[in-house]
C-alpha cells in the first residue's frame, strides 16, 4: 500500500504523528493503522536476544518480565519516555521509526547495538542500529518500508548493571542531553564489558565504544569517565538551539555519561550472579 | 473589625459548592454549549511580523463545499467600531482583523465560517493573501529609541506612554544619602495560559434584536464593549454569566473574538462559534503578559535603609494597545512594596513592537514590580554587607505605622509584616535551614535560600485610568448583589459576572449565611445574564472577596433590617427592642414573644395589612457597592489612592542547583500569608498554591520567545513549558490575620497570592546559591542550560585566576 | 467511515470522518462534554479518557481507531445523577480544583491509579498526575484528594465492630 503513493503514512500509537497532523505539519491523505496487526506485537526471547514487535505498546514492554530480566537497560529507560498515557498508546516501533535523537528508546537501540527489521514490499531487511539512524527523524528505511521488529542483544555476563541519566527542562520533556550505560562485572568487581551511549546532543545518538572499551579491566571512577567523555566529544559540535548551547550539551553529556556509568557500576555490584540463578 | 471575632460560617472549612459539578464533568464551558445551526470559525493569520496586506482572495476558499463565508479586515472595519483602548491613543486603532497592515506574526487577517471547524481550517488554508513585508521591531528598547521602525505609522512613534512621576523630594534624598546603587532587572514575556483557550458562541436573534454571547471571559465592561464595537445598544447584547470559565487569571479578554463572532452571526443569520486552538491562542489570542525592563536606582544609608528610589519601567506591549499599558499604572499603588521608602521617581514607558498583543495578567503588573523591588533590596543588603533578612527588617513598614501612606498617594490599610516573617522563620526553623544549606554546599551542590517580602494589592480600582489618561475620569468601580426571598422563604442571591473557579457562589452564600445566621448551603446563588444584571467589574484585581463579599453583606443586612422592621411592627414593639436570631425576630425583653422566619416571610409576601406603612411587599434587596476608599481623581502631581486593601506574603525557600547540569531543585518552600479574614480557607489555600505554581513557571520555565524573524518560537505546549506536578514542590503555608478596616469582615483579596512573590523568591534563591561563584542574575526566566553555562564560565574564570 | 464505540458501557454505531479525533467524537457526537480540549497535541491531558482502564489522550486517537476498547469518560465514573464516587467526593473534600477544566482528566487518572495501587505514596500520586496539567491549583489539593480517596476506599466495607 505504501508503494502506491507518498501521501500514505503508517500510524501505530499516534503519539508523535497525530500532534503533527493536528498542527497541520504532517498532511497524509491516508493512514494505515497497523496497531492491531497481531503478528507485529510480541516480545520474544530467542537465542541470545530479545525481539520486540514494532507495534508492541511501550507500557507492555515496560512491564514485560522478559524485558525486565534480559533487557534491563530498556526497562530502565521506559519510565522516562513521555508520560504513562503516552506509553499506553505509543509503540516501540513508533519511537524507533521516528528516530528523534533525544528519544530514550533510540538511545538504547544504539547503545546496545540492536538490529532494526523492516519490511519493504516483500523484502525483509535487517539493519544494525549504527546504520539505521542517519539523522534527526531520518532513518535508512525507505518511505515504502514499515518497521516490523527490533532485536536487542542479551548480555550473558554475570553481574550486569544499567544506568540512565538525562537532563531536560521538566521531567518527561525531551532531553537536552542523555546517557545510557550497561556494565558487566566479574566476581571481584572489575568491569568485563561495557556499553555507553549519549543521546540528544548530536543528529543521532552516539555510541562511545572507545570509552566503553577503556572501562574494561578497571573499576570505573566518575571523574575519569567524565574527562574521557569530554575529550571524546571535543571534536564533535553538539546541537545548539534555544534550549541549550553546544557547550552546555557537551559538558552535560560528559557529566551524565559519568553518572550513568557509576549508576550502572553500582547496580552491577549489587546484582546477583545471573548464572547462579 | 476585631481580629479576635469568631464567625459562624466565615473562616470555617466548608466545601466549595461549585466543585460538585466539576468533578462530574458537568461544568458548562463555552465550547459545551450547543445551539442548533451553529457554524464554526477558523482564522487566517499573517505569517510576517509586519506586512502590508495587498490582496485577500477568497475565491478558492469559498468554492469548498460547506464553507459559508470569508470576512476580511476592511469589511469588518466598515461595520464595527474599533476596540476600546485604555490610553488616549486614537491613532492606534485595534480591530479583530487587521486592516491594510498586519502588525505581528499570527495577527488575524481573515476569518472563515464553515459547517465544521475542520472544514473551516481547510478553507482558511485556501484563502490567498498577498503581503508586502515591512520592516519590523521586536525589542522594547529599540522600539523606544528614535530611528526604529514604527508599528503604527499614523501615531508616529512606538511610544504609547512615557510619563515620569516624582513623589517627594527625590533629588534631595539622593543627594543626602551616603550610598547609591543602580541595577537592571528584566522580566521576560510569559502569561498565565489557562488550559481552556478562549471560546465564544454568538447568536443574533433578529426577532428580539438581541445578540446572545456565551464566552469564556473575564473582562470588565465586556458586554458594553461588545455592544459598542458592534454599534448596538447595550441592551441588545446579552452575555451569559453562568458560563464556567476554564481558568483565566487575567487573560481571557476575548474582545476581538466576541466582536468577530458577533458580527458574523448578525451578518449570516445563524449562531457562530469561535474556539481558539492552542496555536491560535498562543500566537494570536492576544493573551501575553508583561515584558518589562527595569532600571532602578536606590539611595540608602549605612544601615541599608533606603531613602529614595528611582525606577524606570519600560514594557513591550506588542502590536496594539488594549488595557495592557495600565499594567504599568496599577503598581503605582504599591510602588515601594512593603518598605518605608520616602520618595520615589517612577517613569512608566509603554511601547509597541511587532509582537503579539499583551493583555492583563494576574496582578496586572505587580509581580514584575515586586520582583524588581526585591532584587533592589537584596542589592542594597549586599552593598552594605547586611544579611538579606536583616536589611528587609530594617526597611519594612512597622505594624504600628498603619494606615501607612506611601509617596504615590495610596494608603496601605493594615499589616504586621514582621510578625508574619517571624512566624515563617519559626516554622522553617531558620537556623536549621541555613545549616542544611551549608551541609548541601559541603556535599558539592550549589545551595541557596530564597527570600521575598511582597504585597498583594486587592479590592481593585481603576484609578490608574485617570492617572495615565486624564481624558478618562473613571472613579467608580462597583460590584453588586441582589437577594430575593421567595414566598416559601427560600433565599436566592445573584452574582453578575462570570467566574473561573474562584468559588464566588460559595463566597456569596457564606457571607449571606453569616449575616442572616442561616446555613449557607440553604442559600441559592444564581447568575443572571448581563441584561438582568447589576453593575459588576468582573473578578479582576483580587477584588471579589471584598466587593462581592461586601455587596452580598450589605444586601443581606438590608434583608435582615426589613425582617426586624416587620417583626417589630407585628409584635407592636419599638424597633430597638426587636432582636434577630437565625431568621426569627423576638422581643428582647420578653423572648417568648416572637415571629418565626416563615411567619415574617408570609407577612412580607401575602399579608400587606400587617406590613409597616410605606413598606414594599416581597423581600428583594439590592446593593451596588463602590470600592472602599475609592472615588477620587488623582491630584495634579499624580497621587491617588489606588486599591483599598493590602495583603502580605513572605516567601522562604531552600534550593539546590546541580553544578554540572545547572538544574535547580526546590527542597523546601514555606510561605507566610496574611490576607486578613479568610472567608473560605480551602479557596484561599488553593489560590496561594496555584499562584506559586504560576510563579515557578514564570521564574524557571515559561517564556514567549521570539526568533530574529519575528516568529514566536514557543507556540505549543511542547515549547511553552507549564509546570506539571513534578515541578511544583510541596508548600507549607503559615497564616496570619491582620483584618482590613475597610471591609465587612476584615477580609482582603487573595486571588493573586503566591504569584506576587514566588518569582522574586526563586530569583533570590538562585542568586544566593550562585553567590560563592560571584554570579548575579536579575533576569527571568532562569533556565537550566543558562545556569549551566554561567556556572561553567565562572569556574573556568576561577581556575584561570588561580593559576 | 463507520465505527462501533463502546463508551461507559454503552455501544454506539457511528458514521464519522476518518480524521475526527476520539475527543471530538465524544464531545460532539455523543454529547459527552465532560472531556475537554486543552491543547490537542497530547501534552496537557485535559482530554484524558480511560482506554481499557488505562489513561490515554483522546485527542491523539482517531475515533475510527477506538473500536474494540472499553472507553470510560468522566460521565462513566459518576455513579448516578447527583451521586459522587469516593474519588469525586474526595476531590470535593480537599477542593482539588478551581476552574474544573482539568478535573475530569485528573479524576480518571486517579481512578486508574487507585484501581491498580490502593496505597500510593505521594511520589506515586505525583507521577500519576504529572501527565495532567493544571493551571489553577498548583496540584497540592489534588494530591491530597487522591491520598484521601485512597484512604477512604481502603476503609470501605470495613466492619464497624472489629472481631
Amino acid at each position: 500500500m505504501l508503494a502506491d503513493g507518498d501521501e500514505m503514512r503508517i500510524i501505530a500509537g499516534g503519539q508523535t504523528l497525530v500532534p503533527l497532523m493536528a498542527m497541520r505539519l504532517a498532511r497524509p491523505k491516508r493512514l494505515i493503522d497497523i496497531a492491531r496487526i497481531p503478528d507485529l506485537a510480541f516480545v520474544r526471547k530467542e537465542d541470545g536476544s530479545v525481539t520486540i514487535g514494532a507495534t508492541t505498546r511501550q507500557c507492555v514492554v515496560e512491564y514485560d518480565p522478559v524485558v525486565r530480566a534480559e533487557l534491563p537497560l530498556l526497562a530502565k529507560v521506559l519510565p522516562f519516555v513521555g508520560h504513562a498515557p503516552i506509553r499506553s498508546r505509543g509503540t516501540i516501533g513508533g519511537s524507533l521509526a521516528n528516530a528523534d535523537p533525544a528519544a530514550e528508546i533510540v538511545l538504547v537501540a544504539v547503545t546496545l547495538g540492536a538490529t532494526l527489521i523492516y519490511q519493504d514490499g516483500t523484502r525483509r531487511v535487517e539493519v544494525p542500529a549504527s546504520d539505521f539512524f542517519l539523522g534527526p527523524m531520518l532513518t535508512a528505511m525507505p518511505a515504502t518500508g514499515c518497521l516490523v521488529a527490533a532485536r536487542f542483544p542479551i548480555w550473558r555476563e554475570a553481574r550486569v548493571g544499567v544506568g540512565f541519566q538525562e537532563v531536560n527542562a521538566r521531567a518527561s520533556d525531551f532531553a537536552f542531553a542523555s546517557a545510557a550505560a550497561q556494565i558487566a562485572l566479574d566476581e571481584t568487581g572489575i568491569c568485563r564489558r561495557a556499553a555507553l551511549g549519549i543521546g540528544a546532543i548530536t543528529p543521532c545518538p552516539l555510541r562511545l565504544d572507545g570509552i566503553a572499551e577503556a572501562l574494561i579491566g578497571t573499576r570505573p571512577d566518575q571523574a575519569g569517565v567524565r574527562a574521557a567523555v569530554e575529550s571524546a566529544l571535543a571534536d564533535i559540535e553538539p546541537l545548539s538551539d534555544l534550549h541549550a548551547s553546544a557547550g552546555y550539551r557537551r559538558r552535560a553529556a560528559a557529566a551524565l555519561a559519568a553518572r550513568a556509568v557509576i549508576e550502572a557500576y553500582a547496580a552491577a555490584k549489587a546484582a546477583e550472579d545471573a548464572h547462579a540463578r | 473589625m476585631s481580629a479576635a471575632k469568631t464567625f459562624r460560617f466565615v473562616s470555617s472549612d466548608r466545601r466549595v459548592r461549585e466543585d460538585r459539578r466539576f468533578v462530574a464533568g458537568k461544568g458548562r464551558f463555552a465550547a459545551d454549549i450547543v445551539l442548533p445551526g451553529t457554524r464554526h470559525v477558523a482564522v487566517v493569520t499573517c505569517p510576517y511580523p509586519a506586512a502590508r496586506i495587498l490582496r485577500v482572495d477568497k475565491a478558492q476558499a469559498l468554492a469548498l463545499s460547506g464553507v459559508h463565508y470569508v470576512v476580511e479586515g476592511r469589511e469588518l472595519a466598515a461595520a464595527t467600531a474599533p476596540l476600546l483602548a485604555g490610553l488616549d491613543t486614537p491613532k492606534v486603532p485595534r480591530r479583530p482583523l487587521a486592516v491594510d497592515v498586519a502588525r505581528y506574526a499570527g495577527e488575524w487577517v481573515a476569518a472563515v465560517v464553515a459547517e465544521s471547524r475542520a472544514l473551516a481550517e481547510d478553507a482558511a488554508e485556501l484563502v490567498q493573501v498577498a503581503y508586502e513585508p515591512l520592516p519590523f521591531v521586536l525589542d522594547g528598547e529599540e522600539a523606544y529609541a528614535p530611528g526604529s521602525p514604527v508599528v503604527h505609522a499614523e501615531h508616529g512613534t512606538n511610544v504609547l506612554l512615557d510619563r515620569t512621576f516624582v513623589w517627594g523630594e527625590v533629588e534631595k534624598d539622593f543627594a543626602q544619602s551616603p550610598h547609591r546603587l543602580s541595577l537592571q532587572v528584566k522580566w521576560s514575556r510569559s502569561a498565565t495560559v489557562p488550559i481552556e483557550t478562549f471560546a465564544v458562541l454568538a447568536s443574533w436573534d433578529p426577532w428580539r434584536e438581541i445578540l446572545d454571547v456565551f464566552a469564556s471571559v473575564q473582562m470588565p465592561r465586556f458586554p458594553d464593549q461588545v455592544a459598542l464595537a458592534l454599534k448596538l445598544p447595550g441592551s441588545s447584547v446579552r452575555v451569559y454569566n453562568d458560563v464556567d470559565v476554564g481558568g483565566s487569571y487575567g487573560v481571557k479578554r476575548g474582545i476581538k473574538h466576541a466582536v468577530l463572532a458577533g458580527y458574523l452571526s448578525r451578518r449570516l443569520g445563524f449562531p457562530v462559534r469561535l474556539v481558539e486552538d492552542r496555536l491560535e491562542n498562543m500566537r494570536g489570542g492576544d493573551a501575553h503578559g508583561p515584558e518589562r525592563n527595569f532600571d532602578i536606582e536606590a539611595a540608602f544609608d549605612d544601615a541599608g535603609v533606603i531613602r529614595s528610589m528611582k525606577m524606570r519601567a519600560l514594557d513591550n506591549v506588542g502590536a496594539y494597545a488594549g488595557r495592557s499599558p495600565f499594567q504599568l499604572g496599577k503598581p503605582i499603588g504599591a510602588i515601594v512594596g512593603p518598605y518605608r521608602i520616602k520618595s520615589v521617581q517612577y517613569q512608566a514607558i509603554a511601547v509597541t513592537t511587532n509582537k503579539t498583543v499583551q493583555e492583563a495578567v494576574r496582578a496586572f503588573g505587580q509581580s514584575p514590580t515586586n520582583f524588581a523591588i526585591e532584587r533592589a533590596i537584596e542589592a542594597v543588603g549586599r552593598h552594605r554587607g547586611i544579611d538579606r533578612l536583616e536589611v528587609r527588617r530594617r526597611n519594612l513598614i512597622r505594624a504600628h505605622e498603619f494606615p501607612y501612606l506611601i509617596p504615590s498617594g495610596t494608603s496601605y490599610d493594615s499589616g504586621d509584616y514582621h510578625a508574619v516573617i517571624d512566624k515563617v522563620l519559626a516554622r522553617a526553623d531558620y537556623g536549621e535551614l541555613r545549616a542544611e544549606r551549608d551541609r548541601l554546599r559541603a556535599e558539592g551542590l550549589l545551595a541557596g535560600i530564597g527570600i521575598a517580602a511582597c504585597l498583594e494589592p486587592s479590592g481593585a480600582n481603576s484609578t490608574f485610568e485617570p492617572l495615565l489618561n486624564p481624558k478618562n475620569e473613571t472613579t467608580t468601580y462597583t460590584d453588586s448583589c441582589r437577594i430575593n426571598v421567595d414566598v416559601g422563604g427560600a433565599v436566592t442571591a445573584t452574582i453578575h459576572t462570570l467566574s473561573a473557579g474562584q468559588g464566588h457562589e460559595t463566597l456569596a452564600a457564606t457571607v449571606i449565611g453569616e449575616v442572616l445566621e442561616i446555613d449557607p448551603d440553604r442559600i441559592r446563588v444564581v447568575r443572571p445574564d448581563s441584561l438582568s444584571s447589576l453593575p459588576s467589574q468582573s473578578p479582576v484585581g483580587s477584588r471579589m472577596a471584598i466587593m462581592l463579599g461586601g455587596a452580598a453583606f450589605h444586601a443581606a443586612q438590608k434583608l435582615k433590617a426589613r425582617l426586624l422592621a416587620i417583626g417589630a411592627h407585628d409584635l407592636a414593639i419599638p424597633l430597638e427592642r426587636a432582636a434577630y436570631e437565625r431568621g426569627d425576630v423576638f422581643d428582647r425583653t420578653r423572648p417568648e414573644r416572637r415571629r418565626s422566619y416563615g411567619g415574617l416571610v408570609t407577612i412580607a409576601h401575602r399579608h400587606f395589612h400587617r406590613l409597616p406603612s410605606g413598606t414594599e411587599p416581597g423581600l428583594a434587596f439590592t446593593h451596588i457597592m463602590q470600592v472602599p476608599t475609592g472615588g477620587q481623581l488623582p491630584s495634579a502631581d499624580g497621587r491617588v489612592q489606588m486599591y483599598p486593601c493590602f495583603a502580605f506574603e513572605f516567601h522562604l525557600l531552600l534550593m539546590t542547583i546541580d553544578a554540572e547540569l545547572g538544574r535547580p531543585k526546590i527542597r523546601r518552600y514555606i510561605v507566610g500569608h496574611d490576607c486578613g479574614t479568610v472567608i473560605n480557607p480551602k479557596i484561599v489555600r488553593g489560590m496561594t498554591m496555584g499562584g506559586i505554581a504560576h510563579g515557578i513557571g514564570a521564574a524557571l520555565y515559561e517564556e514567549f520567545a521570539y526568533n530574529a524573524d519575528g516568529q514566536l518560537v514557543a507556540q505549543s505546549f511542547m515549547d511553552y513549558l507549564l509546570p506539571s506536578a513534578h515541578e511544583v514542590p510541596p508548600v507549607e503555608i503559615v497564616e496570619h490575620v491582620t483584618p482590613s478596616p475597610h471591609t465587612v469582615f476584615g477580609q482582603k483579596g487573595s486571588g493573586e497570592s503566591g504569584y506576587l512573590g514566588a518569582p522574586a523568591a526563586i530569583a533570590s534563591a538562585v542568586n544566593d546559591a550562585l553567590q560563592p561563584l560571584g554570579i548575579e542574575l536579575n533576569s527571568l526566566p532562569i533556565k537550566i542550560a543558562q545556569l549551566g553555562d554561567l556556572i561553567a564560565a565562572a569556574k573556568e574564570k576561577r581556575t584561570c585566576n588561580d593559576r | 467511515m463507520r465505527v462501533d464505540l463502546s463508551v461507559n458501557g454503552a455501544t454506539h454505531a457511528l458514521e464519522v470522518e476518518p480524521r475526527m479525533s476520539l475527543l471530538d467524537c465524544l464531545r460532539e457526537r455523543l454529547l459527552l462534554t465532560g472531556t475537554h480540549a486543552g491543547c490537542e497535541h497530547g501534552v496537557c491531558g485535559a482530554c484524558t479518557v480511560l482506554i481499557d482502564g488505562a489513561p490515554a489522550r483522546s485527542c491523539l486517537i482517531f475515533a475510527v481507531q477506538a473500536d474494540g476498547y472499553e472507553i470510560t469518560t468522566i460521565e462513566g465514573v459518576t455513579p448516578g445523577p447527583g451521586e459522587l464516587s469516593p474519588v469525586q467526593d474526595a476531590f470535593c473534600e480537599t477542593h482539588g480544583m478551581q476552574c474544573g477544566y482539568c478535573t475530569p482528566g485528573m479524576i480518571l487518572t486517579a481512578h486508574a491509579l487507585l484501581a491498580g495501587n490502593p496505597a500510593p505514596t505521594r511520589a506515586q500520586i505525583v507521577e500519576a498526575i504529572s501527565a495532567n496539567l493544571c493551571r489553577c491549583t498548583g496540584y497540592a489539593q489534588i494530591v491530597e484528594a487522591i491520598a484521601l480517596a485512597a484512604e477512604r476506599i481502603r476503609g470501605l466495607n470495613e466492619p464497624a465492630v472489629k472481631p
